[in-house]
């Protein structure tokens, strides 16, 4: 019996291979994860390590409170315990520096790279040689008092700089002119990615970064024979609430942790995807085999007849789709290698510089991959092959025997009510139920989702039928009789469309959600700037966050014609143990923005001063503050601001520029590390014009990373980067669109196999083979647009479901038209391009062998 | 299978003959009186060999025929003797290996795919062995198929006339499953005669297809010739089915041993006989 699983499969390469295909692309997306996290996570890794490569401990800074993605949360520590910690006994050198961000002017005027990615350091001139610094001399000399300054390898490359030639470099203030006087590179790794770093003598980093007498960073190297845990054992007792001593190893680990972090994101998420893909994969795998195990009735009734089991036939069935995932999984596993291959290649090509590190190719990545593959072929023919062991040995000897109907057919409609019943009410209650932890939500929402998909696939053998008939019109209606025998073909076995429609619409549900939830988003964000933004400019860092310093509001305070600048900045602190942010605003304010006041009104922002504050009214509710609650903030640098509320905000739906408490400039800087403007929004006199942005660019010379924008641009530039991030899920989803093509592909591959006589009569009878391809064309097209109907149709209610269940986080529900328009139109390309081969296959038919084939 | 069978009419019932025949042979568009001499289809010399070398086989070696305008002519012979390839060489499916083929005055060898699906749609009809009917289409869309492939306009008229022919009046809606094996070759003969070939080929039209029910089609098929001067050609290995025939070549070896005309059952039985064994 295995023999005749295996050579059915011999036999029917084409279909074997086009199945493999379903689970090929999830197999790589998994593989590709894996390959790409491990291989980026162990560059990191030898980055961070190498930064601490011969030092024992490190002393650095820590916010009190809150989380360190904010790094320069946290206050410098006094300089004084450098000599502390080198006159301990133990310790052989310690080293102390500046570590903080500075960016380069690049040859034509701009800033080079974004804010994260410039990084300072200020090294005392006699340690520069030591083995503790990390930073090694290539050529030129270490930097020497003001002025001078030494830059990385890698960005001199980039950017053509020479040792002795001037460049820029800004910080918290306006540009600098420096020397460079020689050129570094990090340990042995040479660069890490995008990163610039600038190197300037000690004194002078603490002038520039507004810490004289301060350091960031120190590290101890121990004498031979003292162990790292004795030397911070040692330091513990000489440092504040905010600082910390960690053992090099421990502080590489935790420096790491925020980019492994980002890296386990990227790779779930990629997981995620490739599960999509392989949900969808498993449906083309189901549907196939079932297409497959109908049309081989005689063939399994024989094998029975000759004393094959039922059981034999059930194991014949699940080995063939065992055998074609496996093979599909080797190839997805060595797919996705290579496509990591080529991810890392364009990181490269678009200068991420990453260590290079040969490939992590590990074992978990082959198991998991193999595994997950050849288990989801297996799950999938389960119902296929407990069908074929229906076929009654007389099958074998009666003409057009057909399947026997399930024994559970006559409940079919039933049990699709009850699970679509049942993915609705998982659904909403992920959705809407409150106290529900994290993970359990999740999970209930993705059954939820999963078991719909299930339900409206069963549904839709059903609904296949109107469906046809309206979504085939158009061909019936222009594509002759190709065109109404196609729409007609499509409704034979309406069982068999719907479910390759139902792998169609998984992918363009999933893609219509996406697009229904952002289009939400993108209209409450428009409201919300267009309600709010009275400025006529806003002055910023850049449209994803980054943040300004406050030496350029002043520039542009100067500028001429300027009416107001207001400057908002933001901070991450607690209140009750629970993070919230905090934001700095002055007297300025009303003028740049429209606020809806449900307690105070326009005149407090001005009255704050030391000991008043503003909260949003869902803050205000959740936590039943009124005007005159007290409330204590603890901020990461580890000072508590005790403030009373003046003021109850009402943001509208789409958001604000607000954090939950708003407090004046001068009680934030004086609580907060950080003083750089999130937000700076100008009035100039005669409102927006060309001139006016010329004028303000002008004052902002000296800041090149100054992004001057009107409202329109303010707005059009913040949602690019959500259409950016929408295009990405598309391309991820899109995946599995694909895969649900090879379904369409195999179903019309089938389909053509069985109707081979009937298309040598039609060739016989007058019909070209230009029509040929067109009827099999078309019925790929109305199978794919049955299938974008129940997609969009599934995509929109689960919308519709979750705008419904966070409306009050300002998610609306806004249909994209035009972009639905555009997934109708890519369902019917796809459905051309699915329909290719088996057009071929049909049109090319010997027209003679075709009328005599049975 | 669940098919519902109809009994076909009452057996014996002539096919409608035409009240004014002169109009319907008009309608067929073939002069009557130059009939009997212009053939339709004329082939000189046609060798069909499948193969090559040792292990070929010559279906066809040197055969000249000219198909009569107007009349039904009967091919028979033995399996193997070459029947179908010749049909399928006449009818425009196969190309032979030599020689060369006229349909309507057309020189075929010369014609690529597209042109030779465009001489079948106008000059050629077809009649199966197992109908191949389109089972997902009514009687009436499987009779309409050739125009509507065609792209033609379809004669009100003309279809009226011809569906009452055939007999199939009330069943037009039905599907082929709906159909009987004798209802559903009235269709097929429909289909071939819809678009007005200038000649149609029956394949064994009655070889699926029980004696009573035989006996009714061979009607319907001697009658589409009487009144409607349809040029058929029909490839048998039934005695009984040439027997209806104008004119019946009979091939053995791929060669046409003997053209004799009009004959019974028993004359014909006799002579294949006679050309079967040497």
């Amino acid at each position: 019996m295995i023999g005749v699983a295996i050579k059915g499969l011999l036999g029917r390469k084409l279909r074997a291979t086009l199945t493999a295909f379903a689970i090929v692309l999830g197999v790589a997306m998994i593989s590709g994860a894996f390959v790409l996290t491990d291989t980026l996570g162990k560059s990191f890794d030898s980055i961070f390590n190498e930064s601490y490569k011969s030092t024992d401990a490190v002393i650095s800074s820590k916010p009190a409170v809150g989380s360190s993605t904010q790094s320069d949360a946290a206050p410098a520590f006094p300089a004084s315990i450098l000599t502390q910690v080198q006159s301990l006994p133990g310790v052989h050198a310690a080293q102390g520096s500046i570590e903080d961000k500075a960016r380069l002017v690049s040859p034509d005027g701009g800033a080079i790279g974004s804010v994260d990615e410039g990084i300072a350091l200020g090294i005392a001139a006699s340690a520069a040689d030591e083995s503790l610094n990390p930073m090694k001399l290539v050529t030129g000399q270490w930097p020497s008092g003001d002025g001078q300054i030494a830059i990385d390898q890698s960005t001199a490359d980039r950017h053509h700089f020479t040792v002795g030639e001037a460049v820029g470099a800004f910080a918290d203030g306006p540009v600098v002119e420096y020397r460079i006087s020689g050129i570094v590179r990090f340990g042995s790794v040479g660069s890490i990615g995008k990163t610039t770093i600038t190197v300037f003598d000690l004194p002078t980093a603490q002038r520039l970064f507004d810490k004289v007498g301060k350091l960031d960073v120190i590290r101890v190297g121990a004498d031979a024979g003292v162990p790292p845990a004795q030397l911070v054992r040692e330091i513990t007792p000489l440092l504040s609430d905010t600082t910390q001593v960690k053992s090099a190893t421990d502080q590489a680990a935790s420096d790491s942790r925020e980019t492994q972090d980002g890296l386990n994101v990227i790779k779930y998420a990629l997981l995620g995807f490739a599960g999509i893909a392989l949900f969808v994969g498993s449906f083309v795998i189901a549907n196939t085999l079932a297409i497959t195990v109908a049309q081989r009735i005689r063939e399994l009734a024989t094998l029975r007849t000759l004393g094959a089991s039922r059981r034999q036939v059930l194991g014949s069935v699940i080995l063939e789709s065992v055998v074609v995932g496996l093979l599909g999984s080797i190839v997805g596993l060595f797919l996705g290698l290579g496509i990591a291959v080529a991810l890392m290649a364009i990181l490269k090509a678009t200068g991420v510089d990453l260590p290079d590190h040969s490939l992590v190719f590990s074992m978990r990545t082959v198991v998991v991959s193999i595994a997950v593959g050849t288990l989801i072929s297996l799950l999938a023919s389960l119902r296929p092959a407990v069908r074929a062991t229906r076929v009654e040995p007389i099958a074998a000897v009666r003409e057009g025997a057909v399947m026997p109907a399930s024994r559970f057919a006559r409940y079919a409609l039933v049990t699709s009510a009850i699970v679509g019943v049942a993915s609705v009410a998982l659904f909403s209650y992920g959705m809407f139920a409150s106290d529900v932890e994290i993970k359990t939500r999740l999970f209930v929402l993705v059954a939820g989702v999963l078991l719909m998909f299930v339900a409206v696939a069963m549904i839709a053998t059903r609904i296949v039928r109107p469906l046809a008939f309206v979504l085939g019109a158009p061909g019936a209606r222009f594509g002759g009789t190709a065109g109404s025998l196609a729409r007609e073909n499509a409704v034979r076995s309406p069982a068999r469309t719907a479910s390759t429609a139902a792998a169609v619409m998984i992918g363009l549900a999933l893609i219509t959600f996406v697009a229904v939830i952002g289009q939400g988003f993108k209209s409450s964000f428009t409201d919300a700037v267009n309600t709010l933004f009275l400025a006529d400019y806003s002055v910023s860092g850049g449209s994803n966050g980054q943040t300004l310093t406050n030496k350029a509001a002043d520039a542009v305070a100067a500028a001429p014609g300027v009416e107001a600048v207001s400057q908002m900045r933001s901070g991450e602190a607690k209140v009750d143990g629970k993070t919230i942010f905090v934001t700095g605003v002055d007297r300025s304010l009303t003028k740049v923005v429209d606020i809806t006041w449900k307690a105070g009104s326009n005149s407090v922002p001005a009255k704050l001063g030391a000991r008043g504050a503003f909260v949003l009214d869902r803050y205000a509710t959740d936590n039943s503050l009124k005007v005159g609650s007290p409330l204590a903030i603890e901020t990461p640098t580890g000072k508590t601001i005790r403030v009373q509320v003046a003021g109850i905000v009402d943001p509208p739906k789409g958001g604000s520029p607000f954090g939950e408490v708003s407090v004046s400039n001068a009680t934030f800087d004086g609580a907060f590390a950080n003083h750089d403007n999130e937000f700076t929004f100008v009035n100039i006199r005669g409102g927006p014009s060309d001139a006016n942005t010329a004028a303000l660019q002008k004052s902002l010379t000296a800041f090149p990373a100054a992004v001057v924008e009107t409202r329109d641009e303010f707005r059009n530039s913040r949602t690019k980067d959500l259409n950016q991030t929408l295009q990405i899920l598309y391309a991820l989803l899109g995946l599995s669109v694909i895969v649900s093509l090879f379904g369409v592909i195999n179903t019309l591959v089938l389909s053509v196999f069985e109707r081979t006589r009937e298309l040598g009569m039609l060739r016989a009878i007058g019909m070209t083979r230009r029509q040929v391809r067109r009827m099999i064309r078309h019925e790929s097209i109305v199978t794919a647009l049955i299938g974008a109907a129940l997609g969009i149709g599934v995509g929109m209610f689960l919308a519709v479901l979750t705008t419904t269940a966070l409306s009050q986080y300002g998610v609306v529900f806004a249909v994209p038209y035009g972009t639905l328009v555009v997934f109708v139109g890519i369902a019917i390309l796809a459905g051309i391009l699915a329909a290719i081969l088996p057009a071929r296959r049909a049109s090319r038919l010997n027209i003679l062998e075709a009328l005599q084939y049975e | 299978m669940k098919t519902r069978v109809i009994q076909d009419e009452p057996a014996g019932r002539p096919v409608d003959s035409p009240s004014t025949p002169g109009a319907e042979t008009e309608a067929s568009g073939a002069p009557v009186v130059a009939a009997a001499r212009a053939p339709v289809v004329s082939a000189q010399d046609l060798t069909r060999q499948y193969g090559v070398e040792e292990t070929a086989v010559h279906a066809l070696r040197g055969v000249s025929v000219d198909v009569t305008r107007g009349a039904l002519t009967a091919v028979m012979g033995p399996s193997g003797s070459g029947k179908s390839t010749l049909m399928h060489i006449l009818a425009g499916l196969d190309q032979p290996t030599a020689g060369d083929v006229r349909i309507a005055d057309i020189e075929i060898g010369r014609l690529n795919d597209t042109q030779l699906t465009k001489l079948r749609r106008e000059h050629i009809g077809f009649i199966f062995q197992f109908f191949n009917l389109l089972p997902m289409l009514t009687a009436r869309e499987n009779i309409m198929l050739p125009l509507s492939i065609a792209g033609d306009k379809p004669d009100a008229g003309w279809i009226e006339e011809l569906t009452t022919a055939v007999g199939l009046g009330d069943r037009l809606s039905h599907r082929p499953s709906q159909l009987s094996g004798g209802q559903q070759q009235r269709v097929a003969i429909a289909r071939a005669l819809v678009s007005k070939p200038t000649v149609m080929f029956a394949d064994e039209p009655t070889g699926n297809l029980d004696s009573k029910t035989s006996g009714e089609i061979l009607e319907l098929l001697r009658a589409s010739v009487s009144s409607y001067g349809q040029t058929t050609v029909m490839v048998t290995h039934d005695a009984h089915a040439a027997a209806i025939a104008d004119r019946i070549l009979f091939l053995a070896d791929g060669r046409i041993v003997k053209d004799i005309g009009s004959s019974t059952a028993h004359e014909i039985l006799e002579t294949l006989q006679e050309v079967t064994s040497p």
